[in-house]
């Protein structure tokens, strides 16, 4: 899939409060739709700079319900279709796993 | 590292399905899901499935799940529940988490078939308890026998909202109005109007403004959209409920696949780019099922043979005449379901007609029934002496129990599964309720306009409890759910291979037994 860079030497304006910045987007991590707004404004331009600045998609359900909706409110304030930016890079854990877990140093026999 | 020849990721009807042919090829085959219990969602599926007789159609999601499991373990698959697959490496290597430890795995080829989850809309108060996706609520009440609440708002007229208001309303809750922003239903037509009759407002180009309420949901705020889906102020309408269930969509979860670096696409949600067999831009890395794309779990299952020979043929199991040969048969299976209008290329298209050239019900698409006048053109719908099938099916969707159930030959669907059914001509209906009962749209009534001097019969599907019973006095409703007239019951058929679909026979007066089509036993 083509993704679009969004040209960093764009100016995009200054933040304006919306009506609805107060809603919570991402539930786990309890991330508002205004501190995403917020963050783009901040230079955070992609869903991988937005989700590590104040974590969106990090939470219990690693994004499956936020997702979606974090990559359309980023794209709609760069004025991007959401189809245009890349999705948060996926890698291992795709589920949370305690710490404990893989604090485990058994060999594979032992288990 | 434990090694096998076939890992197939999610143990849901696609899943379960490649690993069913992995097996019989002769392929150690290991299926990893990290629920408690197989299936997937195949076991919240209360419904009667559509398709033919090949894709299993008539027969309840709940027992096909049951057959699948019962093949899978002929197969000799080992399923691994309660496993969550954490991550997918180079040279199809896995890790999977297994309560209190990670174990490793490795295969020669890998199947994800993951599913996909249910999409949610951010709006004012929906983190709210009491708003939820229509998934949950099926989970709630079907699995573990949990009401979600009593005074349900359904956000979604696709075909899960369809199903599940319906499933709700059979679980007790009441189903105060279905909404959805689009100005049509989504859904099958047949689907909508078996919760329509009962009396649930359909309230088409309408969203959600806010849930408002305390520490739960105690009413939804809604307004009107307009064509750009931007609320029209002074529209707000308050409706008191305590739940709110979401079905706008479900998204692929192909963050596993993803990890493969195979080539993705956007295609409503991000999936794998897949060839005919399921196979990803990755050899041997297959995919079936909602992750590689959302349809029902009738094409997943026939995705899952289909990747599951491909893996099969990949590493040398079956030969390539063995592969095509046995590929054939599905794929003409899966192209019988992929057409009709709801097929996955006319998604988003507007259809004026239907393939036999009918116009299709405007009423059923904003209001989620068929108004009388429009019931006419339909080649179910005839006017005849004596008892006579009613088939109030408008839409060329992949389905024809129908024609199969009548024993004495009244009903004809044609060529193609899609096309109208038709009540043959010059035939005697024996009044045996089996069409009624077989339909999975619970679309077919047996009306007699002349059983009495002044009074006709309609027989109904019926699935609630308690069920009435024979001489229960009450109400009928036409097809919008609004009481019409006085009923009486006068025959109840619940033979074993109706499978729980009760056949209820209503005495209404005789110019009500072209709209009556629900009975109702509280008097109002």
């Amino acid at each position: 899939m083509e993704y679009k860079v969004f040209d960093r030497t764009k100016p995009i304006g200054e933040f304006v409060e919306g009506p609805d910045d107060d809603i919570i987007v991402c539930r786990c991590e309890e991330i508002t739709k205004g501190e995403i707004r917020r963050a783009i404004y901040d230079g955070m331009y992609t869903v991988n700079e937005v989700k590590r600045y104040i974590r969106p998609g990090m939470g219990l359900c690693q994004g499956l319900t936020c997702g979606r909706n974090v990559k359309e409110i980023i794209a709609r304030e760069l004025g991007m279709s959401p189809q245009e930016l890349e999705e948060s890079t996926p890698r291992p854990p795709a589920r949370p796993v305690t710490a404990i877990v893989y604090a485990d140093c058994r060999g594979e026999e032992e288990k | 590292m434990k090694r096998y020849d076939l890992i197939v990721i999610g143990a849901g009807p696609a899943g379960l399905s490649a690993a069913i042919e992995g097996a019989k090829a002769g392929m150690r085959t290991v299926v990893f899901d990290e629920n408690e219990k197989p299936g997937g969602q195949l076991f919240k599926q209360i419904h009667k499935f559509f398709g033919s007789k090949e894709h299993k159609a008539k027969i309840r999601g709940i027992n096909i799940g049951t057959e699948l499991l019962d093949e899978a373990e002929k197969a000799g698959v080992e399923v691994n529940l309660s496993s969550t697959v954490i991550g997918i490496y180079p040279e199809k290597c896995i890790s999977v988490n297994k309560g209190d430890h990670i174990e490793n795995y490795r295969a020669e080829s890998i199947i994800v078939a993951t599913g996909a989850a249910e999409r949610m809309i951010p709006f004012k108060g929906w983190d709210l308890p009491g708003v939820l996706g229509a998934g949950a609520a099926q989970t709630m009440m079907n699995l573990h026998g949990v009401m979600p609440g009593k005074k349900v708002v359904m956000v979604g007229t696709g075909n899960v909202g369809l199903v599940v208001s319906f499933q709700l309303l059979q679980a007790g809750c009441s189903v105060e109005a279905l909404i959805d922003a689009a100005p049509r239903v989504g859904g099958y037509g047949v689907h909508a109007s078996k919760v329509a009759r009962t009396g649930v407002p359909f309230l088409l180009s309408h969203t959600v403004v806010e849930a408002k309420g305390k520490d739960h949901v105690e009413s939804v705020v809604i307004a009107q959209v307009d064509e750009k889906f931007r609320t029209i102020p002074g529209t707000e309408k308050e409706i008191e409920a305590d739940t709110i269930c979401i079905a706008v969509g479900l998204n692929p979860m192909s963050q596993l696949v993803r990890m493969t670096g195979c080539e993705m696409q956007d295609a409503g949600g991000l999936v794998p780019v897949c060839n005919e067999y399921g196979e990803t831009s990755i050899p041997g890395i297959f995919a079936a099922g909602d992750v590689s794309g959302i349809e029902e779990a009738s094409s997943a299952m026939i995705e899952g043979h289909i990747a599951g020979l491909a893996a099969a043929k990949y590493t040398g199991w079956i030969d390539e005449n063995e592969f095509i040969e046995a590929v054939k048969i599905r794929t003409s299976s899966l192209d019988k379901l992929r057409q009709g209008m709801f097929a996955p290329q006319n998604k988003g298209k507007k259809i004026e007609n239907t393939d036999e050239g009918i116009p299709v019900s405007k009423s059923l698409l904003e209001k989620g029934y068929m108004d009388d006048e429009e019931m006419e053109r339909y080649p179910g719908v005839v006017k005849k002496a004596g008892v006579h099938p009613v088939i109030e099916c408008s839409q060329n969707i992949p389905c024809d129990p129908c024609q199969e159930a009548c024993p004495f030959g009244c009903i004809k669907v044609g060529e193609r599964i899609t096309d109208l059914p038709a009540v043959v001509e010059d035939s005697t209906c024996r009044n045996c309720g089996a069409c009624v009962a077989a339909c999975p749209g619970q679309a077919i009534f047996l009306v007699n306009e002349d059983a009495e001097e002044k009074m006709g019969t309609v027989s109904l599907p019926y699935e609630f409890l308690p069920r009435p019973e024979v001489g229960d006095k009450g109400v009928a409703l036409d097809r919008s759910g609004r009481v019409i007239c006085d009923a009486e019951v006068v025959k109840i058929q619940n033979v074993g291979s109706f499978d729980r679909t009760a056949v209820l026979t209503m005495k209404v007066p005789k110019e009500y037994t072209s709209s009556a089509r629900f009975f109702k036993k509280e008097v109002y």
